[in-house]
């Protein structure tokens, strides 16, 4: 692939291409940062104004289930990262694997995110839909289980964007693009893949394992 | 510049430090510390977000316009979280 089928001419070469792509990128997600930020913020307030509630609510959740599905976006940052080694090295048919295998990593961790919704469901602790807990505090418990859809919710809704976008890196890998001279959009796809990673690393400790010590005595 | 030499190795590396640090975070969870708890379980997030962040998303060896913006993003972050949990925590009534 030569260089002028993929150098935009704005650009004065591939090298200034791609540290403006990597710069538009980031400011995007410095806007999910924030996105994010907030719903994190306004967690950390109520956690704050009602942790007895909150300390009882939070054993409802899957801890086991929460460790597996940090294992498994964790290993898939692993593929997507090695991909993006790949796919510089030119390495047509790796890129392919590393890429399916962040694309099947990302579907487990959808399958268990739905798995704990179902166990939700059944425990009759979804708000709006179906929230059956009684008691001085179940007001407030309602608030983490609001917390809890509105933000695994939001991570889903990324993940399987991000699903998309590795399908369509597939396809346009098969047309033998990618060399260590244009190699943009993997790495462009890559940087959204690892955010949402990230913001799983703290919605995992703040939901999942905060309130466990107090498991007994809550 | 955006020349990436990060290495196969390296992300294993990164990978494994990773995963220790997941097993410690869940493992510590469960033992009572009180209010350090919490503390300690948002230092190991921060810790393997910067992980990925300087590897995975090779910020370490990216053009320094880009590491200036990914630190001001999370300055105004900061910013954020700082002004309104002032005034949550200092409110009388």
């Amino acid at each position: 692939m030569s260089s002028s089928t993929v150098l935009a001419h704005q650009f004065d070469g591939l090298e200034q291409q791609r540290d403006a792509s990597t710069l538009g990128m980031w400011v995007f997600l410095l806007t999910e940062i924030m996105f994010f930020g907030g719903m994190f913020l306004g967690y950390t307030i109520y956690r704050s104004a009602y942790p007895n509630a909150f300390a009882i609510a939070s054993q409802y959740m899957d801890v086991t289930l929460g460790t597996v599905n940090t294992v498994v976006l964790i290993t898939s940052s692993l593929t997507m990262a090695l991909a993006v080694l790949s796919s510089r090295l030119g390495q047509q048919h790796s890129t392919k694997m590393f890429l399916l295998a962040t694309i099947g990593l990302g579907l487990v961790f959808l399958f268990i995110k739905g798995v704990e919704y179902h166990e939700k469901y059944v425990e009759h602790v979804v708000p709006g839909l179906d929230f059956r807990l009684t008691g001085p505090e179940a007001g407030h418990m309602q608030m983490l289980f609001c917390f809890y859809f509105l933000m695994t919710g939001m991570h889903a809704v990324h993940m399987i964007i991000g699903v998309g976008l590795l399908t369509w890196l597939i396809r346009k890998n098969s047309t033998g693009i990618f060399s260590a001279e244009y190699y943009t959009p993997v790495e462009i796809v890559g940087l959204y893949w690892h955010f949402v990673d990230i913001v799983w690393i703290f919605l995992f400790p703040l939901l999942y394992l905060i309130g466990q010590h107090l498991r007994g005595h809550a | 510049m955006s020349e990436h030499s990060i290495s196969r190795k390296t992300y294993y590396l990164i990978y494994a430090a990773l995963m220790v640090l997941t097993a410690t975070t869940t493992g510590m969870a469960y033992v009572d510390l009180g209010a350090f708890n919490v503390y300690l379980a948002l230092t190991i997030a921060v810790i393997k977000g910067t992980l990925v962040i300087l590897f995975f998303m090779h910020v370490k060896e990216t053009a320094g316009i880009t590491t200036v913006y990914v630190a001001a993003g999370f300055f105004w972050l900061l910013i954020l979280i700082v002004l309104t949990v002032s005034d949550y925590m200092t409110r009388t009534s």
